[in-house]
């Protein structure tokens, strides 16, 4: 093993015999630049809701539910997609998260949530999941449309105004502390703070 | 003799009543028909602007004392079904400290027998089925409810 590696090193070491300079820096930027766009493009690719709800565990639960509400159909026709909330949009974040998603591959291929019954029995903690990612990271995802600096309390509804003026600006409660459910139907809530 | 003479009466009483039943019937008018839809059958109207519902947050008089609270605010996309109630996360006697909401009253945490419960009873679960948001609408029809108050207030004063 250790051999191989060393055989590896000693070619690395040793300069180019057949190649130019000029083309293998110039090649080696090409082919930089070709795996970097296509790498970004591919991740690209997967943070389109397309791709989200190609697979029918995606489509005929959470999509469905999504349909329903204010994210996805209202006066103005703003509307979140599924890697607007669920995906971070800072690049290393992004990877981050998409390499946890290699999880969501997994249970694709052996059918964790392939039945109706099979999600809903799982739906209290992929529900946790996304909470305490949204709770670590302070509500990102909402914040990166809903911002709390531009916010006008006088164009809330008393009772919101009341909240957000108190526990949001103080920064002891986060958005999904009180906003829960408001994209997918919620699970089971029992023992959940707030309920 | 006598029992055929009331049965053959009977009979033309009978059949006049019923003539007299179809003639009615058939004197409805078929505009008067559609008058609910306030169109043709056979043309889809179209459907009155909806209206907005209130969100002041503002109590609303109870119209008699067994009222169920009208919700003076908005309930869209509140989820109230086997698995969680939405309302019961400000309205829940434990969750009133933080969200200042009105407590559901002790009645709710009541079984049929008027035991106390100690959570919910499940005949009061589903709110909706007696509270109801209110819209800023007008009256469709008119409404000549009168307050209790008033029948006594017009009664004393007649004695």
């Amino acid at each position: 093993m250790l051999d191989k590696l060393k055989k590896i090193w000693q070619v690395l070491r040793k300069p180019s015999v057949h190649y130019s300079l000029g083309f293998l820096t110039l090649g080696g930027f090409v082919a930089g630049v070709i795996f970097w766009g296509g790498f970004n493009t591919a991740l690209e690719v997967t943070n389109q809701e397309a791709f989200c709800i190609g697979c029918h565990e995606m489509e005929n639960n959470v999509y469905e539910e999504l349909k329903t509400t204010i994210h996805f159909t209202n006066r103005s026709g703003v509307r979140a997609t599924c890697p607007d909330c669920h995906v971070p949009h800072n690049w290393t974040d992004k990877i981050a998260r998409k390499m946890q998603a290699s999880k969501e591959v997994w249970g694709k291929v052996f059918g964790t949530i392939n039945t109706r019954e099979k999600f809903e029995a799982k739906r209290r903690e992929l529900a946790e999941h996304e909470w305490d990612r949204l709770k670590a990271n302070d509500s990102l995802e909402c914040r990166n449309c809903h911002n709390f600096d531009y916010m006008d309390f006088t164009r809330q509804s008393t009772r919101a105004a009341k909240m957000h003026s108190t526990s949001l600006a103080s920064g002891e409660k986060t958005c999904i502390d009180c906003h829960k459910g408001i994209a997918h139907q919620l699970p089971d809530m029992a023992g959940v703070e707030g309920f | 003799m006598n029992i055929a003479k009331l049965v053959s009466l009977t009979a033309v009483i009978g059949l006049s009543l019923t003539t007299a039943f179809i003639a009615q019937a058939e004197s409805v008018s078929d505009e008067k028909i559609a008058t609910l839809r306030l169109a043709p059958l056979d043309v889809e109207p179209t459907p009155p602007v909806m209206q907005k519902v209130l969100n002041t947050d503002i109590k609303q008089v109870r119209n008699y004392p067994m009222q169920p609270p009208v919700i003076p605010h908005k309930i869209d996309g509140y989820q109230v079904d086997l698995k969680v109630n939405k309302c019961m996360s400000c309205h829940a006697r434990k969750r009133t400290g933080e969200s200042q909401a009105p407590m559901v009253s002790v009645t709710h945490y009541m079984d049929r027998e008027n035991n106390f419960l100690a959570d919910l009873s499940p005949r009061r679960y589903f709110c909706t089925q007696c509270h109801v948001p209110q819209l800023d609408a007008k009256e469709l029809v008119g409404n000549d409810f009168v307050d209790i108050d008033h029948l006594i207030k017009v009664k004393a004063k007649q004695h």
